[in-house]
């Protein structure tokens, strides 16, 4: 199968990632586009892995998943805060750190 | 044991945690699993010790042996006798950190420093361990207590057995932190905060210069390992000028620990902790480890001083500056902690002066005798203000206490004889090991510095013992013999402090010490090892003997007569000089005056200070010329220049921060959208330049 398939499709998700985290107000659905965007990176990755015959883009893989549960972990922890403070998952009304 | 030597700081360590989570439930709070995990320590080190002696012994009679073999094939037998076999030392490691040629390890070293070391160490802190049940006795953070003990123990032991310089420096810094939070132990009375803090800041100041010298070692060994360092130092194609930077800055930490003029001023300010913790801080830890890294990279400050070629050099004045300053000190004191603190300042002076002229056995083995009877003699101190003043040191409050405190007086007795230097006490032997190498290593003004040293020092203590056992109580307590748990350890370090000696006796042919211990794998093969002299044994013998009589006359004369005392009043040079040494040279005032205020307030103050202490025509002017020219500058170039520019700065920043603020809206989408953007441009701008 031809990699550019992957690629596309890595851009695909990578870019509706990014859509979501930029236009999304609620900050789970911010937060789910974070690893949409993560798990692009992640197909990228073992695309060229397989190409080239390479365990090291897998074991690279792998890292970002363990790295992405740890990073969740402490996303909807921030996210509970939010939502405990300002009674809603609101990113808009965040904006105490205003300069 | 020789191979798994860390096991014995690792037992104190243990007990510091086990202590620190379990102590308070403990019957005893605590101290039965520090004295049992420092009584553990210490069968260990015996074992070690005892392990290491084989080893030397093994490696000596087999010379001995093959030196019989040539000598009955008619060779000399005397040559193969002289030259001592050389017993590697063991040293075992791993490396923890490995950077390209840059290797870092941790490891465990044993040779003849070590195991003596590691039995003064443990043995010191047993005692006071078991010292300090009674001492502490329903003390408010006992339990804390024990456990700051354990630490201080387990680091003191880390430090000793650490195989590279980078360790030690962790032990020797763990070391100071432990003294920090004993010294401090009381901190609810501000002195004793005050002075637990000076202790750590001035220490502090001499590890700047531990740390510098550690950094020139490294680069120019290109290792922190102890056994290359020292063969570097010792080998031909030695950089002379980098050892001898090295050893001017490791000199600063030895100063700074080891209490040398001028940064000894946080020594007698220590004994603000309790007195089991001085003894511990005087005798085994802390302050010898500054005499311990001197012994420990002695080829350094060998070559770094050119100490081989005789003359003057910076460790050498300095220990010898040290032992006179230390002792006149200690004459004008009234605590008796603070006679005994002046005492060691100027003994550890011997040490730095010792490794100075090249005795590097004397300065050991005076490390090793003046564990014994300075820290009987702290816990003697300890024991007489525990049971007759109330936790007073103060000699003015003692007096008479022969009677009731047989134990303690005869201790004490002893501690002093020791330490006066006293044939046959422990005392003697090691300072005569000292004077002796001095006198044949062409350092003959140091011998004289060491004699005059000796004579004070049995003048002081004639002084500090008649004042605290003779004439008549002068305090308003029930003064009694204080309890086993004092009295046993006081005991021991009197039998140790009279025997300790022994083991470097000449006149009896006994060698022993140095035959163990002088085994550290690589000392410079030029040192001297001094003949005995009788004459010159004789003459410290007799000078200290003398003294002591004509002090003792002294200080019956000026308890009956008040002569003495009377003599520092009417006459005005004596009372100056009186004054002087009372007010400790000026240096604390010097430090705190001068330096902290200049550092916290306007220098107009610290002109202002100096002016009505030290001498007031020169400084007058000095203090109002500063001034001026401090008005001066405050006028035109810091209000004018220096405000100006910081204003307009200042005016500027604010501008451009207005501008920048509205870009910190605070929205953490807008971050993500600048984010993304800035990567789109940068990715946009590789694209250009690599590939149009």
């Amino acid at each position: 199968m031809p990699i550019n398939y992957f690629l596309i499709l890595s851009a695909f998700l990578f870019c509706a990632g990014a859509y979501g985290v930029l236009a999304r107000r609620n900050s789970v659905l911010v937060l789910m586009s974070v690893e949409l965007m993560l798990n692009a990176v992640n197909i990228n990755l073992i695309a060229f892995s397989a190409q080239a015959q390479d365990v090291a883009g897998q074991v690279f893989a792998l890292f970002v998943i363990t790295i992405a549960a740890a990073e969740v972990g402490i996303g909807l922890a921030i996210v509970l805060l939010i939502y405990r403070n300002l009674r809603s998952p609101d990113l808009d009304r965040v904006e105490q750190l205003k300069g | 044991m020789l191979d798994n030597v860390w096991i014995i700081p690792l037992i104190p360590a243990v007990s510091y945690l086990l202590i620190l989570f379990f102590g308070k439930r403990m019957p005893k709070k605590g101290a039965e699993i520090g004295i049992a995990a420092l009584g553990a320590a210490f069968v260990l080190a015996c074992i070690t010790v005892m392990q290491w002696i084989d080893r030397v012994e093994a490696a000596v009679s087999k010379e001995g042996g093959a030196a019989t073999g040539l000598g009955a094939l008619g060779r000399s037998v005397v040559a193969a006798a002289t030259g001592a076999p050389e017993v590697e030392p063991v040293v075992r490691g791993f490396t923890w950190w490995e950077n390209g040629p840059a290797k870092f390890e941790i490891g465990a070293r044993v040779d003849g420093l070590v195991v003596m070391m590691l039995v003064v160490v443990t043995l010191i802190s047993l005692l006071v361990h078991v010292y300090s049940t009674a001492y502490m006795h329903e003390d408010r953070r006992f339990t804390h207590y024990y456990a700051a003990l354990s630490l201080f123990s387990a680091s003191m032991l880390f430090m000793v057995i650490s195989a590279n310089l980078l360790q030690l420096m962790v032990g020797w810094e763990l070391v100071g932190l432990c003294s920090f939070m004993l010294i401090g132990h009381w901190w609810e009375e501000k002195p004793n905060s005050n002075a637990a803090l000076k202790a750590f800041l001035t220490t502090r100041t001499g590890d700047v210069g531990l740390m510098t010298g550690i950094i020139i070692v490294f680069f120019a060994a290109g290792s922190f390992d102890i056994s290359v360092v020292n063969e570097y130092a010792l080998s031909p194609e030695v950089n002379h000028g980098l050892m001898m930077w090295a050893s001017v800055a490791l000199m600063f930490g030895i100063m700074g620990k080891s209490g040398q003029f001028f940064l000894h001023t946080w020594l007698p300010d220590a004994m603000a902790g309790p007195t089991p913790v001085s003894a511990l801080i005087h005798a085994a830890t802390m302050v010898v480890a500054g005499v311990f890294l001197g012994a420990r990279v002695y080829p350094v400050f060998w070559e770094g001083f050119s100490i081989g070629g005789g003359g003057l050099n910076m460790m050498a004045v300095v220990g010898g500056v040290t032992i006179i300053v230390g002792a006149a000190l200690a004459f004008v004191q009234n605590d008796i902690k603070k006679v005994l603190a002046y005492s060691t300042v100027s003994q550890l002076g011997y040490m730095v002066m010792a490794l100075g002229v090249g005795a590097w056995l004397g300065a050991v083995f005076h490390l090793f005798t003046h564990a014994f009877f300075k820290a009987c003699l702290f816990l003697g101190a300890g024991s007489i203000s525990h049971s007759a003043t109330h936790h007073s040191f103060d000699m003015r409050e003692m007096g008479g206490l022969r009677k009731p405190m047989p134990v303690t007086f005869w201790t004490f007795i002893v501690g002093t004889i020791a330490l006066a230097g006293i044939f046959p006490f422990a005392g003697f032997w090691s300072k005569d090991e000292i004077l002796a190498t001095a006198d044949q290593g062409d350092f003959r003004i140091f011998l004289v510095v060491g004699l005059i040293g000796a004579a004070m020092t049995a003048a002081y203590m004639t002084r500090c013992v008649y004042l605290t056992f003779f004439g008549q109580y002068r305090g308003h307590h029930h003064p009694h013999e204080s309890t086993p748990a004092i009295t046993v350890p006081l005991v021991i370090l009197a039998v140790l402090s009279v025997v300790a000696g022994l083991l470097q006796s000449a006149p009896f042919e006994i060698k022993k010490f140095q035959e163990w211990f002088e085994q550290v794998g690589g000392l410079p093969k030029e040192m001297i090892i001094p003949e005995f002299d009788y004459g010159l044994a004789a003459i410290s013998v007799s000078l200290a003997t003398i003294v002591v009589g004509v002090a003792a006359f002294f200080v019956f004369r000026r308890e009956e007569h008040g002569a003495l005392k009377g003599l520092t009043q009417r006459n005005r040079v004596a009372h100056a000089g009186y004054r002087f040494l009372e007010r400790k040279y000026y240096l604390d005032d010097l430090y705190e005056g001068v330096i902290v205020a200049g550092v916290k307030g306007p220098i107009a103050r610290g002109s202002n200070w100096i002016n009505q202490y030290v001498i007031d025509g020169v400084v007058n002017a000095v203090g109002r010329g500063s001034a001026r020219a401090g008005r001066w500058a405050y006028e035109v170039f810091d209000q004018e220049v220096v405000d100006g520019a910081v204003n307009d700065i200042g005016r500027e920043t604010v501008l451009a921060g207005g501008g920048m603020s509205k870009l910190q809206s605070g929205r953490l989408q807008r971050y993500a959208l600048f984010l993304l953007a800035s990567v789109g441009v940068i990715g946009l701008a590789v694209y250009i330049v690599n590939v149009a």
